[in-house]
């Protein structure tokens, strides 16, 4: 049993989430160190709210790319999903359930349409999402004009506030609708991918479509199931950001897509397919998220901000392929 | 579904994309062109018009072009738009700092360094691209990504996100000048795509950038040196970025660090509607002017009808998978 930890370690210590561990632990060691205010519950539960979105589709987006394809379409149909579903709301009352049904209603539809644009047409996914990106938000601001919604319902803009307690004298925490919401999904993407057949089922796909149908597996639907599942990811995450916010925009989502795909594809998904894993997307979007609060809490101007976190990301992802590209010379000479 | 037929279907679609989308796109241009004559009548070929599509379309179609180049090698170009800004920003700063007081030869010389001087800052932005990508092995989407913030981060850091704006009169001309009634920027783009086709399609460079696309392994194993071809590539990419920055800039009179931002996923769908392989080895030049101008008569003529802009992307986007799925129902149809 301790041999097989051992094995087990050494090859955690050679993959790429290994070394994104070390960096993040370096990161808050001397952020830490740097500002008092970096290691306290306050700024981990504010970090865990505001970055919430970005997890909750980084982790749908682990399951395409994963499967061998791509989406970029998710902040369109996440912006539809929230403004359909917070009017509907708005018009004819609601509560936590039906919100969230609807919401996962309109996201898993419009990723069964990628889906179906892609496995039956023929047309690869970054074409397909590229359009529909433009589609569906080019429609919804069409018909809503572009209006912001500014009055939610009241149950909705209180949200929820689970475990509350107090850590200061002025300060109480608790797990909030955004944490809650993360949570979640971090547990049933890494349940899917880890402890169901249905997630060998899209790893075997992902690495080799061909092989994969010829052993029997269902392509379309779990293509179907896969798109579903980012759209899903996209509903939830446009209505824990209209809570966060306090409003719908329906501007203000579409561009943020980049940001997405930076947090999965640090966390070493590959766009080829067939590889990533959730514990590697958690550590991109925290690496993403310590480094844009550490500047932050620095100190250094927000102007140059988007520089310090382009140089990190350039140098990480350059040692980790130059680390890979050593590592097969290395083993190629032996 | 048996395998089979999928095999066949995919070999007859890489056998339409050369000749089969150029087909298609001109067919498209032809039906539009028709339908919005009829719907707008003699307005839509006024002179106006005419010269508002070529005033828009150059900032675009050189955009597009830089992004072309990196699809062709299989990899991904999205450091453009930061790019363009960052070298505009520069330009501008020059501009605006050097050419009031000047006089006749040092104001020319100004103008000219200036523009050097962005060209200068592309071509190293395509340096580290083309490093990171070739030599170190990092996905172009990564590298490219980092490069975006890295180039989106200077510019806002050293510009604080200002604008800077007031050029001299040959700057301004650029963007807005005519010349026998052709806008200069036009110009610009037919300067920028002609050498590019030449390149693609007569040149030894050329030959080795659709091979790289097609099997990068194979291309090396042949004794290509791919990586100072992507070396090479993505310093083009960037140049090309530059060229748009001077359009961008002159158009606007005025340069910023997030001018133009929403262009980037836009030169994807051109470059694809253009009939280029988003995993490269295949597309020509011909094809993404095609889908250009097609963007544009759209455009141009939801414009006319007073149709929301909103409506022409959602528009495109139908239009670009109407397009991407042509091959597939030919394909169908002797069967």
């Amino acid at each position: 049993m301790p041999e097989s930890a051992i094995a087990s370690f050494g090859r955690f210590r050679r993959s790429h989430e290994f070394w994104l561990l070390m960096v993040i632990l370096g990161l808050c060691a001397s952020l830490g160190f740097a500002n008092a205010q970096f290691l306290t519950m306050q700024n981990l539960f504010d970090l865990l709210t505001s970055y919430a979105f970005v997890g909750i589709l980084a982790l749908g987006l682990l399951v395409v790319l994963i499967a061998g394809g791509i989406d970029i379409s998710f902040t369109a149909t996440a912006s539809v999903a929230q403004y359909v579903t917070l009017s509907l709301a708005n018009a004819y009352g609601a509560n936590w359930i039906s919100v969230f049904a609807i919401a996962i209603g309109i996201g898993g539809a419009l990723g069964a349409l990628n889906a179906i644009f892609i496995q039956k047409l023929r047309i690869p996914s970054i074409i397909v999402s590229v359009a529909t990106l433009n589609i569906f938000y080019g429609l919804l601001i069409f018909f809503t004009g572009g209006k912001y919604i500014y009055s939610l319902p009241d149950w909705f803009a209180t949200g929820i506030f689970w475990f509350e307690f107090e850590w200061a004298k002025d300060s109480s925490y608790g797990v909030n609708l955004q944490i809650l919401a993360l949570a979640l999904a971090f547990l049933v993407t890494w349940l899917l991918l880890n402890r169901t057949n249905i997630g060998r089922q899209i790893y075997a796909m992902g690495g080799n479509a061909d092989a994969a149908q010829r052993l029997g597996f269902h392509i379309f639907g779990l293509n179907i199931l896969v798109y579903c599942y980012m759209g899903v990811m996209a509903g939830i995450a446009s209505l824990i950001q209209a809570q966060l916010a306090q409003s719908v925009a329906p501007t203000v989502l579409v561009g943020k897509e980049l940001d997405v795909v930076a947090a999965v594809v640090l966390g070493g998904a590959s766009l080829m397919g067939g590889v990533g894993t959730v514990l590697g997307t958690f550590l991109g979007l925290t690496l993403l998220a310590v480094l844009q609060n550490g500047i932050i809490l620095l100190g250094v101007s927000s102007y140059w901000s988007p520089f310090f976190v382009g140089l990190v990301i350039l140098i990480s992802v350059s040692a980790t392929a130059w680390s890979q590209r050593e590592r097969r010379t290395r083993s190629a000479r032996r | 579904m048996s395998n089979a037929p999928a095999l066949s279907l995919r070999r007859r679609m890489v056998g339409l994309a050369g000749s089969g989308t150029v087909a298609t796109l001109t067919l498209l241009l032809v039906a539009l062109w028709v339908a919005f004559a009829i719907m707008i009548g003699d307005r839509f070929f006024s002179v106006n018009t005419l010269q508002s599509m070529a005033f828009q379309m150059p900032e675009l179609g050189i955009l597009s072009l830089a992004m072309m180049l990196a699809l062709l090698s299989g990899g991904l170009n999205l450091s453009i738009i930061a790019t363009a800004n960052l070298s505009g920003l520069t330009i501008a700063f020059l501009l605006t700092h050097y050419i009031p007081g000047s006089q006749g030869f040092a104001w020319v010389g100004i103008q000219v360094l200036a523009i050097a001087a962005g060209f200068a800052v592309a071509a190293l932005v395509g340096l580290l691209n083309g490093f990171v990508i070739a030599y170190l092995g990092v996905s172009p989407i990564l590298a490219t990504l980092g490069t975006m913030t890295l180039c989106k981060g200077v510019a806002i850091g050293l510009s604080r996100g200002n604008v800077i704006s007031g050029f001299p009169e040959p700057i301004v001309f650029i963007g807005n000048g005519t010349v026998f009634g052709v806008p200069f920027a036009l110009i610009v783009l037919a300067l920028c795509a002609l050498p590019v086709a030449l390149m693609l399609n007569a040149t030894p460079f050329g030959a080795k950038v659709y091979m790289i696309g097609s099997n990068e392994k194979a291309t090396r194993y042949s004794g290509v040196d791919t990586r100072a071809v992507l070396l090479k590539l993505y310093v083009l990419s960037s140049l090309l970025a530059g060229a748009a920055a001077v359009v961008m800039l002159a158009r606007f009179n005025s340069a910023n660090a997030a001018y133009g931002e929403s262009y980037l996923l836009v030169t994807i769908l051109a470059a694809v509607l253009g009939g280029i392989d988003p995993f490269g080895g295949f597309g020509k030049v011909g094809g993404l002017l095609l889908a250009l101008i097609i963007l544009q008569v759209i455009s141009s003529a939801f414009n006319l009808l007073n149709l929301s802009q909103f409506l022409t992307l959602a528009i495109w986007g139908g239009i670009l998978i109407a397009v991407a799925a042509v091959p597939h129902f030919a394909g169908k149809a002797p069967r």
